[in-house]
């Protein structure tokens, strides 16, 4: 019987074989099990507000219909591509990373960044339109204007501001349709912040040759994590954005 | 295949480029079809088809994207018996406030509403 430092030491050091595993087939498949059950962890954290969601449309489906109409369908489906494309680039970047494509990896983990930070940038434009028009749901909460983008008070002959006939009234319960918006779409863009941070670490990792066909737990793990980022915009975006 | 020696990983399977490939063009072609089906009014199937639509995008990316398919089974159980947990949750609590909203709202003197 040999002792454990004594297999170690017989095992190729690109394996990064940690001392309390038996193999590096066991040291992948622990890692990969342990991304599994974090995974499982967010998406039931995320559960909640879907929950919140499906209790609120189900009561006040003419509210979300309506306020529906303020997102902005042509960027939040830009968005959606863009992230597509980052779920396939982190993809290529686990491929990457099992061949030995040093080059491969560094590009797609790049790329994916690019794509992260594009999608974190058209969402700050979304979040500006939606703040300047008086629909963050703070105490100031108060739409300036209706979703064809009429203004719903005008000032009439003797200064006195009045409701604007042209325009479509807000639903009284417009607040709560905006804080679930802001609370899922902030929760899953703190997601995809956090997400930039880890592919930047693994890029720096990258750059010093650390990965190969014989370690690439870390890319692989953070591409499951950054799918489920994907899975859940995926879902997002029909219930927010596309809704009658 | 030829090269089907080179692309080989001791460790795991490895996604051929054109699987990659072509879930990433089907994801957009169903992205694209759940906006299209977004611009025609069908009454309560409007729900239904969006959520089929992105069902079958993250039945997707799942099973190629995140190596599902040629996975442990042990993770996809985790994973499932996870998204069944959402299910449960989501359809008890839905089905409580379609039950005893109404009354709530009747039986409240007076019912804090947000502007």
């Amino acid at each position: 019987m040999s002792s454990a430092a004594d297999h170690h030491a017989e095992v190729d050091p690109a394996y990064r074989l940690a001392h309390h595993f038996e193999s590096p087939e066991q040291q992948f498949e622990t890692g990969k099990f342990g991304m599994w059950a974090f995974l499982v962890t967010e998406i039931l954290f995320f559960s909640g507000l879907f929950t919140a969601y499906s209790v609120y449309r189900s009561n006040e489906a003419d509210l979300f219909s309506y306020a529906s109409g303020y997102l902005d369908t042509t960027l939040g489906c830009i968005n959606t591509a863009v992230l597509i494309l980052s779920s396939l680039t982190m993809a290529w970047a686990v491929r990457c990373a099992q061949l030995g494509q040093q080059r491969g990896l560094k590009f797609c983990l790049i790329v994916t960044l690019l794509c992260a930070g594009g999608f974190m940038g058209i969402k700050s434009v979304e979040y500006h339109h939606k703040i300047h028009n008086g629909l963050f749901p703070n105490a100031h909460f108060g739409a300036h204007e209706d979703p064809d983008g009429v203004p719903l008070h005008i000032t009439d002959e003797s200064g006195a501001t009045v409701a604007n006939p042209a325009a479509r009234p807000a639903p009284e319960n417009l607040r709560s349709f905006f804080g679930i918006y802001f609370c899922m779409t902030g929760l899953h863009g703190l997601h995809v912040l956090i997400g930039m941070g880890v592919i930047f670490w693994l890029y720096l990792r990258a750059r010093r040759g650390e990965f190969g066909p014989k370690y690439f737990g870390p890319i692989d793990f953070t591409a499951l994590y950054w799918h489920v980022v994907d899975l859940i915009w995926i879902f997002l975006f029909p219930l927010l954005y596309l809704i009658h | 295949m030829t090269d089907n020696h080179d692309h080989h990983n001791e460790l795991a399977h490895v996604m051929p480029v054109k699987v990659l490939l072509g879930v990433f063009g089907a994801l957009l072609v169903l992205t694209g079809a759940t906006v299209w089906v977004a611009t025609h009014d069908l009454g309560r199937f409007d729900l239904s088809l969006a959520l089929i639509i992105a069902t079958v995008k993250a039945v997707l990316v799942a099973l190629y994207f995140m190596h599902l398919r040629y996975d442990k089974v042990f993770n996809a159980i985790v994973f499932v018996v996870g998204i069944l947990f959402v299910i449960l949750f989501i359809s008890l609590a839905v089905m409580d406030t379609g039950n005893y909203q109404s009354q709530l709202l009747r039986n409240a003197d007076h019912v804090i509403r947000y502007r």
